[in-house]
């Protein structure tokens, strides 16, 4: 309510500041001439102050920026590479402010100094090879340093060696969740279409294949420290992308294709949670959700949980109306915890045959989950029927 | 337009050649004076423009004041889709897609291009209209009939087209992925395909009329910049927009006819799709390779309206102008080989990203140019303050501003990081949307007494543009930062991330600077349609120009000069010339005996 407040106001002071220039307008009516709607020397002198005041706004409002959320921005990479891609970022960072400030300054400054009046007559000036060869040369040669160390790094980043000691997980993309698949003891994906997917078997693997029978599927991400991750990534309806903003690492999952990223986690959850920097954002996001809670109580509503830091993977592809809420949980474990927690994992194959086993016994008891679905499906065949019939009538 | 109608009873007296009478409906609805159908794409531009930007503030306020009750929503979104007035996510992202299509494609693109090169082309080249004035009524009347197809997209039951503008398949193709890919896709799909028909036509007779129908005189090399980027922006239309009309094609036999160009192995709501061998990656690269050079079909025309103005109000000749010439044409090439930017993390092999990567930092080459000569062009200028100058300054700043964070963008190896996120907002905003809206703005404050006969009120205009420019970067300066902190794009809220908590207080200024920016347009409007009606009475060339569509009478004719088209003996941008008294000398105004070339 308070925004539509502050709607009605604006627009009110909007009418109110056109009604003003119209008094102005209305005064000067006796002086009107033809070229009354053109600037006068008297508006460029003062457009030109304006330019100027713009000028400070924009560096103010910069260093405002930059003091006030600098400390937004991701801070430490959570991987190996991800310093390499930060180095290069913070480099660009320097070129880009260095051009802005100079830019927008000679921007400004020759529009306030040059302010144009009657009795002026500007240079003419109307090139110089020279000017023009320095302001081309110059970019050429910084963009050719970036483009080499950007290419440097990319290829470093994105092409993984083949012999190299890797951990392959899959990364399985759904409307609206993420499921991840563990390679197993062989360290080798079992083959997997969407044509297989039935019962408990959501990712559509290949029980048939040698490989898949070690394969073990979980819906919280653990990765060990130190070890370099190499994710396969699959989507079994639309576009979604894996976006793992901590560890500098973002692949898109595309339904018909396995697409791959991999990165070595530098920092376990409880290491990366204590880093100053973290220590600092989560306490000021816990004073702002607990502002945010007594206002909520207020209004009869449940207090926020207070936040504790974890690293996430997020869609970041539109995918659908929840999009906004497609998440999974990230841990980096010590290689210690990491076997651990694997080895209480159950396999696909396990988990099979064990539901297979619970459907038996169910059979003839109460109604299960299952059967639910049989009903189900038996409404709909009624109703597709129905429905047949009636186009058959229509068609008549 | 009765302005239109009353300056006509004044010019009745003017007898010519091409004179004859009009009905109300061949002047005013299928006309074929170029004059006219600019109106036309003007006022449709602008209608559009209030629509798209009312669509941002919406979803702005449920950004930055997540699931609250508005009773706004409710009143312009209806029950369906903001029950007691908390907006539902699938139109956040409806309202998301249709306000980046509306405002790409048919404000900055028709509104823009359409709107300037009709008025310009003839007026500037010296030609009585242009080279095809029936097919230029069709281009216009296509490009509404687009338009009122995609506003009818927003009346169907499950809502408009919400795959993001960029409609990536199998998200567009499959109704059971996202409500808005049934009815209104497919609207959206046949809206694109007779939008793009429109702006064929339309580009087609704007290369046709500048090669051929120049007046005497008017080399390639004494066509004002404005025309320059007119012909190369329809040329890059035509290479490209026959591209998306067959990715939208292709699109609608997925959707309808069960082919597979596009989709493969899709598994949604229980059943396995018959879908085998097609891929997203293919549409993701034909929709690009018309996307990419898009963003330079809307930026271009607005760099030739700023250089033009430039030149004009700093009374100096724009500086460099073969090298301007040069740069528009390397934009251009460069443009249709950088589409994989948008890519980098597709799936594509990351060998291409590699090119992809090389070839767009080149583009900054000729940017930088660019840049540099408006800067160089204001340097011991005699700077004359009008609306149109301040907006021209404005879309220099925000070209720099939002241009070097294409630096990061355009690298693949920081792209990984921030794709997808606010920066990728906050820099195209800047870069193209700012940029080319305060373009348009420029060259409506610039031309309005050319296609009204009457001036727009210069305080309003002073105001427009000192709140807009601030709002402008109060909105999209904060993104960057937000964007940094790894926020994702198009998420109807982020409350479900308590680590993006600290971020609200941002979306807050944001949407507050939003408010206050569009409450401002206000003033656009109210100057611009109470000026067509009571505005000042425009002289002929009120603001001293050398071109030549200063040298037609104020009130509009057919055929543009009363009498015969005038020859042209120099270049466009002869302001403050040493050889003369006067400031400016007119294109149509002979050299003087012994009066050198003072320029390459």
């Amino acid at each position: 309510m308070t925004s539509l407040l502050v709607i009605i106001v604006l627009v009110l002071l909007a009418v109110a500041l056109w009604q003003l220039t119209k008094i102005f307008d209305l005064t000067q009516v006796g002086a009107s001439s033809d070229d009354s709607q053109v600037a006068s020397d008297n508006d460029n002198n003062v457009q030109g102050y304006i330019m100027f005041g713009f000028l400070a706004f924009i560096y103010i409002f910069t260093i405002y920026g930059l003091l006030k959320w600098g400390n937004l921005a991701l801070h430490t990479p959570a991987s190996e590479h991800g310093g390499l891609v930060d180095n290069l970022m913070n480099i660009t960072w320097v070129l880009i402010f260095t051009v802005q400030v100079i830019t927008q300054g000679l921007l400004y400054w020759f529009s306030f100094k040059y302010k144009g009046n009657k009795d002026k007559k500007a240079l003419f000036f109307a090139d110089s090879n020279k000017l023009e060869a320095i302001w081309s040369i110059i970019p050429s040669v910084v963009l050719a340093c970036l483009i080499l160390y950007g290419l440097y790094a990319w290829n470093n980043i994105m092409f993984v060696d083949k012999d190299e000691d890797v951990i392959e997980i899959e990364l399985y993309a759904q409307q609206f969740k993420w499921t991840a698949r563990y390679a197993g003891q062989d360290n080798v994906l079992g083959k997997a279409n969407v044509r297989l997917i039935q019962g408990i078997n959501t990712l559509g693997v290949d029980m048939s294949d040698p490989n898949a029978q070690d394969d073990i599927v979980v819906s919280e991400l653990h990765i060990p420290k130190g070890k370099k991750v190499h994710f396969k990534m699959r989507s079994q309806d639309v576009l979604h992308s894996a976006y793992f903003p901590h560890f500098r690492a973002q692949m898109n999952c595309v339904p018909g294709m396995v697409t791959e990223f991999a990165f070595v986690p530098t920092y376990t959850t409880s290491e990366y949670r204590e880093l100053p920097f973290m220590v600092e954002k989560v306490a000021n996001i816990n004073k702002l959700r607990a502002e945010k809670s007594i206002e909520l109580v207020a209004k009869g509503g449940t207090a926020l949980d207070p936040y504790t830091f974890d690293y996430l993977l997020l869609c970041n592809k539109i995918c659908g109306a929840s999009h906004y809420n497609m998440q999974m949980k990230v841990v980096v474990d010590s290689p210690e915890d990491y076997k651990k927690w694997l080895s209480e994992k159950t396999t696909l194959a396990q988990d099979i045959a064990a539901a297979k086993a619970a459907e038996k016994p169910a059979e003839g008891t109460a109604p299960t989950a299952d059967s639910t679905a049989k009903v189900i499906d038996t409404v709909k065949a009624v109703v597709d029927t129905v429905k047949a019939a009636v186009a058959k009538v229509a068609l008549k | 337009m009765s302005a239109e109608a009353h300056d006509h009873d004044h010019g009745h007296d003017h007898e010519h050649e091409h004179h004859h009478k009009d009905t109300f409906i061949t002047k005013y609805i299928f006309s074929i004076d170029h004059k006219m159908i600019a109106k036309q794409y003007l006022i449709t531009g602008i209608i559009m423009g209030i629509i798209g930007i009312a669509m941002s503030l919406l979803f702005r306020m449920q950004l930055a004041w997540p699931e609250e009750s508005f009773k706004i929503f409710n009143v312009l979104l209806g029950d369906k889709f903001a029950p007691d007035g908390v907006m539902a996510n699938d139109i956040y992202l409806a309202l998301v897609t249709i306000h980046g299509t509306i405002m790409v494609f048919f404000v900055l693109t028709a509104g823009l291009s359409g709107t300037f090169s009709n008025l310009l082309i003839p007026l500037q080249i010296g030609a009585r209209d242009m080279a095809s004035g029936f097919m230029n009524m069709i281009s216009y009347w296509l490009f509404f009939l687009s338009a009122v197809v995609m506003l009818s997209s927003l009346f169907v039951e499950a809502g408009p087209a919400s795959a993001g503008w960029t409609i990536y398949p199998p998200l567009s193709a499959l109704p059971q992925a996202i409500p808005g890919s049934g009815t209104g896709m497919t609207l959206w799909l046949v809206s694109m395909a007779i939008f793009i028909a429109s702006s064929l036509m339309g580009s087609l007779n704007y290369i046709v009329t500048v090669l051929n129908l120049r007046t005497k005189g008017m080399s390639m090399t004494r066509l004002p910049l404005t025309i320059w980027t007119f012909f190369v922006t329809a040329i890059i239309g035509v290479i490209s927009f026959p591209v998306l009309l067959s990715a939208a094609l292709l699109l609608i036999f997925d959707r309808s006819f069960g082919t597979s160009f596009f989709l493969s192995d899709i598994y949604i709501a229980g059943e396995v799709l018959h879908y085998q061998g097609g891929s997203p990656v293919l549409f993701e690269h034909l929709f690009w390779f018309l996307g990419h050079p898009e963003v330079y079909i809307v930026i271009l025309p607005a760099m030739g309206l700023v250089s033009e103005i430039m030149a004009t109000n700093s009374r100096k000749p724009i500086f460099g102008y073969r090298a301007m010439i040069m740069s528009v044409l390397a934009i251009a090439f460069l443009s249709t080989i950088v589409w994989g930017h948008h890519m980098f993390i597709s799936g594509m092999n990351p060998f291409l990203g590699s090119v992809f990567t090389f070839t767009t930092l080149l583009i900054a080459i000729p940017s930088a140019v660019k840049a540099f000569n408006w800067i160089t062009t204001l340097w011991k200028g005699n700077l004359q303050f009008n609306p149109a100058m301040l907006f021209s300054i404005g879309m220099v700043s925000t070209f720099i501003t939002g241009g070097l964070t294409g630096i990061i963008l355009g690298d693949s190896t920081l792209d990984i990081n921030v794709h997808d996120t606010y920066f990728v907002i906050a820099h195209f905003h800047l870069v193209m949307g700012i940029s080319a809206l305060y373009g348009m703005f420029a060259g409506i404050y610039h031309w309005f007494p050319k296609m009204y006969g009457r001036m727009l009120n210069k305080n309003l205009g002073y105001i427009h543009f000192w709140v807009t420019a601030v709002c402008a970067y109060g909105v999209f300066f904060p993104m960057h930062f937000i964007g940094l902190a790894g926020l994702p794009r198009r998420y109807y809220t982020n409350t479900n991330f308590p680590l993006f908590d600290d971020l609200q207080n941002v979306n807050v200024l944001i949407t507050t600077f939003a408010l206050v920016g569009g409450a401002f347009q206000l003033v656009f409007l109210y100057n611009f349609f109470s000026s067509i009606f009571y505005g000042k009475k425009a002289v002929q060339n009120p603001w001293r120009s050398t071109t030549l569509e200063w040298t037609t009478p104020v009130e509009h004719i057919h055929g543009n000069w009363p009498g015969e088209i005038p020859h042209v003996y120099r270049w466009p941008y002869d302001y403050s010339n040493p050889n003369h008294d006067v400031d400016f000398v007119p294109q149509n105004v002979p050299m003087k005996e012994g009066e050198e070339v003072l320029h390459h």
